[in-house]
C-alpha cells in the first residue's frame, strides 16, 4: 500500500473552506437549539401534563430516530407538499444550508433540553425554598437563581453536545453541502485517494474537538470559581 | 389509511438488516469494550497508550466518516496486507461488514469507558474474596468480577445500544439495504419523501422502544440479587 499525501497538501485550502461551512453550521445550530431548548426544557419540568406532554413528545421524536432521517424528512420531505412550495417557506426549505439547520436544530434542541433539565432539577431543593422565603416571584427565582446556577452545571454536558454536534454536522454532506465530509468526497471523487483525504478530515475534525474540550474547560473553572478547586460532576447524558 | 404502495415488505426487509447490523456491531463493540477497558486498567504502559489513542481517535472523528474510511479505505488495506502473503486476487468488503466494523469500533470506544468505569466500582473484597478461595484469574474474572461489572454497567451499555441503532442508518450511505435505503428506493419511485421517510422515523422509534423494554428487562434481571434499599 503506497499513501501519496502529496494530495492532502494540495488541497488543503478546499479542505479549510470545508472546515468553515462546518463551524458555521455547527455554530448557527447550537445558538438556535439553545433558544429553541431553554422553553422546551421549562415546560418538560412542569407536573401538568397537558404542558408536559408535547415538549416530552418532541423530545422523544428527535432522541427516538437517526438524524439522517430527520434531514431527509426537512430537504426532501417539505418539498412533496404544494402548499409548502408555494408558500414564503419555499426560499429558505429549497436551500441545503437552511434544511441542515432546520434539522440540525431541532436535533441538538432536543437533547440541550434534556441537559437543561437535569441541571435544573440538579439545583438542591433548599435554594429554590430560600427564594420562596425571601418573597422572590417565580420569575425573579428563575432568573436570579435557578437559571445562572443551571448555567454552571450544564457546561460539562454541554460541552460534551456541542462536540456530538459537530460529529453529526458531517451528516450534512449527504444533502449535497460541501462541509468538510462533503468537500472531502467531492475531493476523493477527482483524486481516488480515499484514505488519504478522509484520514485528513478526521485530523481536522478531532483538532476542533480538541479546541472545544479547551475552551469550555476555561469557561467552566471560570464559571464555577466560587466553588473553589472543587468542579461539578454532572453525569453524561450517554 | 396508510398507502405504502407496496413498499411495505421492502421496509420490514431493511428493518431486518437494520437489527442484524446493530446486533452484529453490538457483539464486536462489547468485545472491543472489555478489552480496551483492561487494557486502559493494566500495568503495562504501551497497552494503556493503545487503548487512549483508539478512545480519543474514534470519539473524536464523526461517524459517517470512520464509516467511509472503513468502507472505502479496507479493500486498499485488506489487499495490501494479503499481497504480503501472496495474495494478488481484487478484495472486496462489503457494507455490511465495513458498517460492522465501523459501528463496532465506534461502540467499542465508547463501552471502553463505560467498562472502565464499571470495573473500578467492583470493591477489591471482592477481588480478594475470589483469590482466598483458590480460583485461577481467569475463573475469578468470569465468576466473580464479570457478572458485577455486567450489572453496573448495563445503563450506560444500554444507551450506547440506543445510539448504534441510531448510527446504523448511516451505513445506507455505503449502500447497504437498510431502512433508510429502502425508504430512498420508494422515495424514488414513489414521489412521496414526506411519508416514507416519516414510516422509517417511526420505524427506529419503535426499535428503540423495544430496545429500551429490553435494557430495562436485563437490569432487572441482572440485578436480582440485590434487595432494594
Amino acid at each position: 500500500m503506497e499513501l501519496d499525501f502529496s494530495v492532502v497538501i494540495e488541497y488543503f485550502p478546499r479542505l479549510l473552506t470545508g472546515t468553515w461551512m462546518t463551524i458555521k453550521l455547527v455554530l448557527l445550530s447550537i445558538v438556535l437549539g439553545a433558544l429553541v431548548a431553554l422553553p422546551i426544557a421549562l415546560a418538560r419540568i412542569s407536573k401538568n401534563w397537558l404542558i408536559s406532554g408535547v415538549p416530552f413528545a418532541f423530545i422523544f421524536f428527535f432522541r427516538g430516530t437517526p438524524l439522517l432521517v430527520q434531514i431527509f424528512l426537512v430537504y426532501y420531505g417539505a418539498s412533496q407538499f404544494e402548499a409548502v412550495r408555494e408558500s414564503f417557506m419555499w426560499p429558505i426549505l429549497r436551500e441545503p444550508f437552511w434544511c441542515a439547520i432546520i434539522a440540525f436544530t431541532l436535533n441538538t434542541s432536543a437533547y440541550t433540553a434534556e441537559i437543561f433539565r437535569g441541571a435544573i432539577q440538579a439545583i438542591p431543593e433548599g435554594e429554590v425554598e430560600a427564594c420562596k422565603v425571601i418573597g422572590m416571584t417565580k420569575a425573579q427565582m428563575y432568573r436570579r437563581i435557578l437559571l445562572p446556577r443551571a448555567f454552571g452545571i450544564v457546561l460539562p454536558a454541554y460541552g460534551n453536545e456541542i462536540i456530538l454536534m459537530l460529529k453529526a454536522s458531517a451528516l450534512a454532506s449527504t444533502i449535497t453541502l460541501l462541509d468538510l465530509t462533503g468537500m472531502a468526497r467531492t475531493i476523493i471523487a477527482r483524486t481516488y485517494t480515499p484514505i488519504e483525504i478522509f484520514l485528513a478530515a478526521g485530523g481536522i475534525y478531532l483538532v476542533i474537538s480538541i479546541l472545544v474540550i479547551y475552551i469550555f474547560r476555561q469557561v467552566e473553572k471560570r464559571q464555577n470559581r466560587y466553588l473553589g478547586t472543587l468542579s461539578i460532576k454532572v453525569p453524561d447524558k450517554g | 389509511m396508510l398507502d405504502l404502495h407496496g413498499f411495505g415488505d421492502q421496509l420490514l426487509q431493511g428493518a431486518s438488516i437494520t437489527i442484524q447490523l446493530a446486533l452484529c456491531s453490538l457483539a464486536v463493540g462489547l468485545v472491543l469494550g472489555l478489552l480496551g477497558a483492561s487494557a486502559k486498567l493494566s500495568n503495562i504502559k504501551p497497552l494503556q497508550w493503545i487503548a487512549n489513542f483508539y478512545t480519543t481517535i474514534i470519539r473524536g472523528v464523526p461517524e459517517l466518516l470512520t464509516v467511509l474510511i472503513i468502507y472505502f479505505g479496507a479493500t486498499t488495506v485488506l489487499m495490501s496486507i494479503a499481497s504480503v502473503f501472496g495474495y494478488e486476487e481484487y478484495i472486496e468488503i462489503g457494507p455490511f461488514a465495513a458498517g460492522v466494523t465501523a459501528l463496532g469500533l465506534t461502540f467499542g470506544a465508547y463501552a471502553t469507558e463505560v467498562f472502565r468505569g464499571a470495573l473500578q466500582a467492583i470493591p477489591k473484597g471482592q477481588h480478594e474474596a475470589a483469590i482466598v478461595l483458590g480460583m485461577s484469574s481467569q475463573r475469578k474474572f468470569f465468576r466473580i468480577i464479570l457478572p458485577q461489572v455486567w450489572r453496573v454497567a448495563l445503563p450506560g451499555i444500554g444507551n450506547l445500544f440506543l445510539v448504534l441503532l441510531k448510527d446504523t442508518a448511516l451505513v445506507s450511505v455505503v449502500g447497504l439495504e437498510d431502512i433508510m435505503r429502502k425508504a430512498n428506493v420508494a422515495v424514488s419511485n414513489t414521489k412521496e419523501p414526506f411519508l416514507f421517510y416519516l414510516v422509517a422515523a417511526f420505524m427506529y422509534l419503535a426499535l428503540t422502544i423495544v430496545s429500551m423494554a429490553v435494557v430495562h428487562f436485563l437490569e432487572k434481571r441482572a440485578s436480582r440479587g440485590l434487595s432494594r434499599g
